[in-house]
């Protein structure tokens, strides 16, 4: 059994995302695997420690220092990895995705691959079903529950107001995982060493002769401005939620 | 006049509540013509009208049931999308509707962007969130048609009246046997849909009980809002997982927010930062959300949720 899981190198949630000249950002900020992807990664190393055979081979289209994230989803039991390296802080998805399945292609046929259902700096949502059609393999989002049966897999995804959509999709497949799916695992300290001996092999991006479509071109990227300090609505409980209530009616016309 | 399609999401022969927005940014585009995949067309062509939907499309493909397929719903939007000569296909960003969106955007192999608070057909340009909404990138669709996903609440539903007319398109679509929708569970009782809300009011860690948001809900009847909870109060067992508002539990968009007992954490505001107002109500009044808030009220919230109840009770 060959798993894929594709892990991207973002910005942790909590950081401070300062622009610079109007399309990038500062990237000296904490970087970690994309939170969504860190699922799949759990879910493709418990199938292979359930199956006793097989490996995970963590893929990644980032910069240098995506190295680190690497490490990380290899601390946690994925056996190999691979870098398609790239400075591009934001490559179009259409490439990322071609770029993913040239790494497949070349390090073995998959019974699965796993991305995230979406990326927490660009939030593109849409690497899992570029990749699936790249490979020619059908493809589901947002999975919460997963069950392999001969050559289906049974996956739920979470729809509107918490009602779920059971599919059953034919393997190969691509997943993109959620919240809900597993608790991912936190590496101890001997699996983190042990990881550091594990294999990642690097390859440039522009050496893989791509021609990625033009589809989605970053133009501009703005700071949201915070709101400032709240008014603050005193006096007795009474009063306030008096205040309040005036305010959302009359002035906010919002209730 | 160039012609914009808008994906008609339906469920239970149903229109879903923020299909109007996403007509009302279509409009600004062109003439907007409607794809509806359960064949209801007429039925839906009057409500559809008073939107400002020219051209109601129901489309076909012999047997196959769309809600059961969505890959062939995904290529069935394509062939609309090519047939109708429409420029950009719209739709909401909800879970079903950015999965059809995706899949008709591959076929087509046009460019995509869901989750979008805005759209500019001048410029072939959408907006949208980075970075869980610490910033707004403005991406340029390069070709003719695009995919865009409109995120709920993000335009007002616009009274353009026109007359509607339905369409039939029956369209060939093979080989999509790979993936079935087998089944639909529905969500325990009384549970509503957080990301259309226009009102929402959401507990943090201090509920302190999944039986105490009873009173969330009382303030909530009043406000016809839909309880949401932050992760904290999700990962306690005090509420469900699909309550739950923020990174990694749902992306909202109401007119009000009432954070009841929230701190305020980054990754709580990624879900709900673009909501026109934000009300904090906190004991400290050094939480971090009142420096992010509209409107703030220092207090408990078993004392502040009852007695915002009881006053919005005065009105009715």
């Amino acid at each position: 059994m060959r798993i894929y899981v594709c892990v991207k190198h973002v910005p942790d949630t909590a950081a401070n995302i300062k622009i610079t000249d109007g399309t990038g950002y500062d990237s000296k900020v904490k970087f970690v695997p994309n939170p969504y992807d860190e699922y799949g990664v759990e879910e493709a190393i418990s199938l292979v420690e359930k199956a006793g055979e097989g490996e995970v081979v963590a893929l990644c289209v980032g910069d240098a220092g995506a190295v680190n994230s690497l490490r990380s989803v290899m601390a946690m039991g994925v056996h190999r990895s691979v870098l398609v390296k790239t400075d591009d802080q934001f490559p179009p998805s259409d490439l990322v995705a071609k770029a993913l399945a040239k790494a497949i292609e070349q390090e073995g046929p998959a019974d699965l691959i796993f991305t995230g259902k979406q990326s927490v700096d660009s939030e593109g949502m849409q690497t899992s079903y570029l990749l699936a059609s790249e490979l020619g393999l059908p493809v589901a989002t947002g999975v919460v529950t997963l069950v392999l049966d001969e050559g289906t897999a049974i996956v739920q995804r979470e729809i509107d107001g918490g009602a779920r959509e059971t599919l059953a999709v034919t393997t190969p497949c691509v997943l993109g995982a959620t919240k809900g799916l597993n608790e991912p695992r936190f590496p101890k300290l001997p699996a983190i060493l042990k990881a550091k001996k594990k294999e990642i092999k690097e390859m440039d991006l522009a050496a893989l002769s791509i021609t990625a479509a033009e589809t989605c071109r970053i133009q501009s990227l703005e700071p949201v401005q915070e709101r400032s300090n709240a008014k603050i609505l005193g006096g007795t409980t009474e009063e306030s939620v008096a205040a309040l209530v005036k305010i959302l009616r009359e002035e906010e016309k919002v209730i | 006049m160039s012609k914009i399609g808008v994906l008609i999401e339906t469920a239970d022969q149903t229109i879903k509540t923020s299909v109007p927005g996403v007509i009302a940014a279509a409009a600004l585009g062109g003439e907007v013509v409607g794809f509806v995949l359960d064949g209801l067309a007429d039925t839906y062509k009057d409500q559809l009208g008073a939107f400002g939907v020219t051209e109601l499309v129901n489309l076909t493909a012999g047997e196959l049931v769309f809600s059961k397929a969505p890959e062939a719903a995904g290529q069935a939007l394509a062939c609309g999308v090519k047939a109708f000569g429409v420029t950009a296909l719209l739709g909401v960003s909800s879970p079903v509707g950015n999965d059809l969106l995706a899949r008709a955007a591959v076929a087509l192999k046009a460019p995509l962007a869901l989750d979008c608070i805005d759209v500019d057909f001048a410029k072939n340009t959408v907006k949208k969130s980075h970075f869980s909404g610490k910033a707004i990138a403005t991406l340029e669709m390069v070709g003719s048609p695009f995919v865009c996903g409109i995120r709920p609440n993000s335009f007002e539903p616009a009274d353009a009246a026109c007359a509607c007319t339905a369409k039939d398109l029956a369209v060939t679509i093979e080989g999509c046997e790979a993936v079935k929708i087998t089944k639909i569970t529905a969500a325990g009782s009384g549970q509503k849909d957080l990301t259309e809300a226009m009102v929402i009011i959401s507990g943090g860690r201090p509920m302190g009980s999944a039986d105490n948001f009873t009173i969330l809900d009382a303030c909530a009847e009043k406000l016809s809002a839909v309880v949401g909870a932050s992760r904290a109060a999700v990962d306690a067992g005090y509420a469900a997982h699909t309550m739950q508002v923020g990174q990694t539990g749902k992306i909202v968009n109401p007119k009000l927010y009432i954070g009841c007992g929230l701190s305020g954490s980054v990754q709580h505001f990624a879900g709900m930062k673009t909501s026109k107002v934000i009300v904090a109500i906190n004991t400290d009044k050094d939480a971090p959300i009142f420096s992010k808030s509209d409107y703030g009220i220092i207090g408990d919230l078993f004392d502040v949720v009852p007695a915002l109840t009881k006053e919005l009770a005065k009105l009715e």
